[in-house]
């Protein structure tokens, strides 16, 4: 669904995330725009998980600032959502946990339970929408988290390393979805440790080394020519595959 | 689901029943612990509702706070045992007029070794001495019931001012005669109680009656209409009709019907006015 | 020791099979009053604790350290001050319901409702640190997380209620003091065991004390089997 103003593109400008004296973040500046799939890696304690939250604004930044192209309409269904490393799901059944997201969206109740359904479809979950979702094996929760915010047909994806703690197998499945909902035209903004991954999803890459932006050029490139000695270093460092 | 919300209607249903009970016919009688537990209530206020259709709630404490109770206007009618108690409170204005009903007597009760030798003594004062020479275990009530204050006023009847008299062997507890009982067959220790909550007693270890009959330990009840002009949700109708049935010859008959083994507990004088 | 322990089971046991009336309306009367302060105490208790959980407040740690407190209420101050409200010189006289169940239910939820903030902040506030994001970014109010939290830690609530009805039905100092123990109105298990107890009656007032342990064991083990089943299905 496209809405008049699209949130995009996504700007930040001189962001600084300071707990204490130490800075997660120091000093960012990107733009983020539609239609490419952007990842971001980096070593650990780069900052690459609160730079997500930091966009997605479950965190406010210490300074410098972080704009939409357009304000989300209050009272409207959430434009940009987020899947985590672990997905959280209530103690409801899967169908359940879909449309307690389509309520707080503000759906109107008739059309809750459909497009509920439709998005436990697309993710290969329809034979689960009465089992409790807590029973689900680490795979299926993850497929689940992603059928909800599907359901909200958001403009922008953000995901923190959503397949780190799932088998090959499962990360295949949810590799898929993440490509169907590319397909339907929601930006994706991933962050992954698997450099297989970014090779697999990623379209752009941004490498972030200690709170800094170091890095970011097509996802190819990156991966075969590293351009700065620390993403060089990094990808040394990584067994890719 | 549906357990829930029919728990919560019945919830409410019973919150509703404990407000509508205060539009009973009933009156809150500020009693003693001892008249309580000798049973008498179970026996006599039966009878009174039979005859009237008034529900008579017997609220039990000490007889100093029975008294408080009637002062901050939560009882409609005292029913306790300390002339000189009542007496005060009627000269404050809480009560309206104080009718005799009947009485009781105290006994000394003790244990079977009888340290202090008092055994079969017919002079309650002899053997309270007798008592704090031999430096015996003894049990005080403590709490300003009327067993209590008859207690006081025998020491001080019998020259000792236990304030200062008093030594580890006397025992103040603070509790009910009942309670009291508990603590003096634990001790085997001697204690002056009512011999109606002591006919009523069960726990009596090697405890018995030691010492008995002295006119001294004459023990006698009134009963009194807490001032409906002092406090004016005092239901002064049903209040005097209580206490009129209580000293008429009906009631009084029923006071000497109630026995324990076969035992009268309590004589009623209400034709008496002088006690 | 032993002679009064078998005396004891003998009349509760006798108490029981004989059906006696007495003992059925104390036990009822017990109950009811019980269970009514545990409801009201978990609808004021339960969303007072979540909404602390949840919120960041100036003060905050500070609130949650009287709630704690709160907790170790006395009984019996409880009750001496309930009874100074209800009583016709209070001011709450004219209610007229001192020596009334109302009035032991009033007296029992002040007790209890603290106990339920205070368990469920914690249980909420551990829940919190693990749906927070989740919830956030899904666009929930403080106030909606909070109901939502309670609704998904209900077995866990379970427990807690349980808890906070083992206190309602174990008090006897506060019940005793704003209710008079008054045969036929406002005696309950617990008074009626105190009563017994001072009469010297020792074998009964264990054979109810028994009786009262009975009942609440009872009413544990369906709360707990209630819990197991659910959570079987719901996870």
């Amino acid at each position: 669904m496209r809405v008049p103003f699209s949130l995009l593109p996504l700007r930040l400008a001189d962001v600084v995330f300071a707990v204490g004296p130490r800075r997660i973040i120091d000093g960012v500046s990107l733009q983020l725009d539609g239609g490419q799939r952007t990842v971001i890696v980096g070593p650990n304690g780069a900052g690459k998980s609160v730079l997500l939250r930091l966009c997605h604004g479950l965190l406010m930044p210490t300074s410098g600032t972080i704009e939409w192209n357009a304000p989300e309409l209050t009272g409207g269904p959430r434009r940009q959502a987020m899947v985590f490393q672990r997905p959280v799901l209530l103690r409801r059944s899967a169908l359940a946990n879909v449309i307690y997201a389509l309520k707080l969206a503000n759906v109107p109740p008739a059309q809750r339970e459909e497009r509920a359904l439709e998005a436990l479809r697309k993710v290969g979950l329809e034979e689960f929408a009465g089992h409790s979702a807590r029973v689900l094996s680490g795979g299926e929760q993850q497929r689940l988290a992603l059928a909800r915010v599907w359901a909200l047909q958001p403009e922008v994806l953000f995901l923190d390393e959503p397949t780190a703690s799932l088998d090959p197998g499962a990360t295949h499945e949810v590799e898929r979805v993440i490509g169907a909902m590319h397909a339907a035209g929601t930006k994706i903004v991933l962050v992954t440790h698997n450099l297989g991954q970014a090779s697999r999803l990623g379209d752009e890459i941004l490498f972030l080394h200690q709170g800094r932006l170091v890095e970011r050029a097509p996802a190819d490139r990156f991966l075969k020519r590293p351009a700065s000695p620390e993403a060089a270093k990094f990808l040394e460092g990584e067994l890719p595959w | 689901m549906v357990i829930v919300r029919r728990t919560f209607v019945s919830m409410l249903a019973a919150l509703v029943a404990f407000a509508a009970q205060a539009e009973d016919r009933f009156i809150t009688v500020a009693s003693t612990t001892s008249t309580e537990q000798s049973g008498l209530f179970g026996f006599l206020l039966p009878a009174f509702q039979e005859k009237t259709g008034i529900q008579v709630r017997v609220v039990a404490l000490g007889t100093g706070q029975a008294l408080d109770v009637a002062r901050r206007g939560d009882a409609d009618v005292v029913f306790v045992h300390a002339k000189t108690a009542e007496e005060k409170f009627l000269a404050e204005g809480h009560g309206v007029k104080r009718y005799p009903v009947m009485y009781n007597d105290f006994v000394l009760i003790g244990p079977r070794s009888d340290p202090a030798r008092i055994a079969g003594g017919k002079d309650i004062l002899a053997a309270l001495k007798k008592i704090q020479a031999a430096q015996a275990p003894f049990v005080s009530r403590g709490d300003r019931s009327g067993t209590h204050m008859a207690e006081l006023n025998l020491w001080k009847a019998a020259g000792i001012e236990i304030d200062k008299g008093k030594g580890p062997w006397y025992r103040d507890t603070g509790q009910g005669m009942g309670p009291a009982l508990n603590t003096a067959a634990s001790m085997n220790a001697y204690v002056l109680a009512d011999r109606a909550t002591w006919l009523a007693f069960k726990n009596r270890g090697d405890l018995g009656i030691l010492v008995e009959g002295d006119k001294r330990l004459f023990n006698q009840y009134g009963v009194i209409l807490v001032n409906p002009d002092k406090h004016p949700s005092v239901k002064k109708q049903l209040g005097q009709a209580f206490i009129d049935w209580l000293v008429s010859s009906e009631g009084q008959k029923t006071i000497a019907d109630y026995k324990i083994g076969g035992e009268q507990l309590f004589y009623p004088n209400a034709g008496q006015p002088d006690a | 020791m032993n002679d009064t322990l078998a005396e004891a089971a003998a009349q509760a046991v006798a108490l029981v099979v004989a059906g006696d009336p007495n003992l059925v309306g104390i036990v009822a009367l017990s109950l009811q009053i019980s269970l009514t302060s545990v409801a009201l105490s978990c609808l004021l208790g339960l969303p007072v604790g979540a909404a602390i959980a949840v919120n960041d407040f100036p003060g905050k740690r500070l609130a949650v350290v009287v709630l704690n407190a709160l907790m170790g209420l006395p009984s019996v101050v409880v009750g001496l001050f309930v009874y100074l409200m209800l009583s016709r010189a209070g001011p709450l006289g004219a209610l007229g319901v001192l020596f009334t169940p109302t009035a032991m239910v009033i007296a029992q939820t002040i007790l209890i409702a603290p106990l339920m903030a205070a368990l469920s902040r914690q249980v909420v506030a551990d829940a919190w640190l693990e749906y927070q994001d989740q919830l956030r970014s899904l666009g929930e109010t403080k106030l909606g997380a909070a109901a939502t939290l309670l609704w998904d830690l209900r077995f866990t609530l379970v427990t807690l209620v349980m808890a906070g009805f083992g206190r309602a039905a174990s008090e006897v100092g506060a019940v005793m003091i704003v209710g008079g123990n008054i045969d036929g109105v406002t005696r309950v298990m617990t008074t009626t065991i105190a009563l017994e107890t001072s009469k010297g009656d020792l074998p009964l007032a264990l054979g109810l004390g028994f009786i009262l342990l009975f009942i609440v064991l009872a009413l544990n083990a369906g709360a707990y089997l209630v819990r197991e089943t659910a959570q079987r299905r719901f996870g």
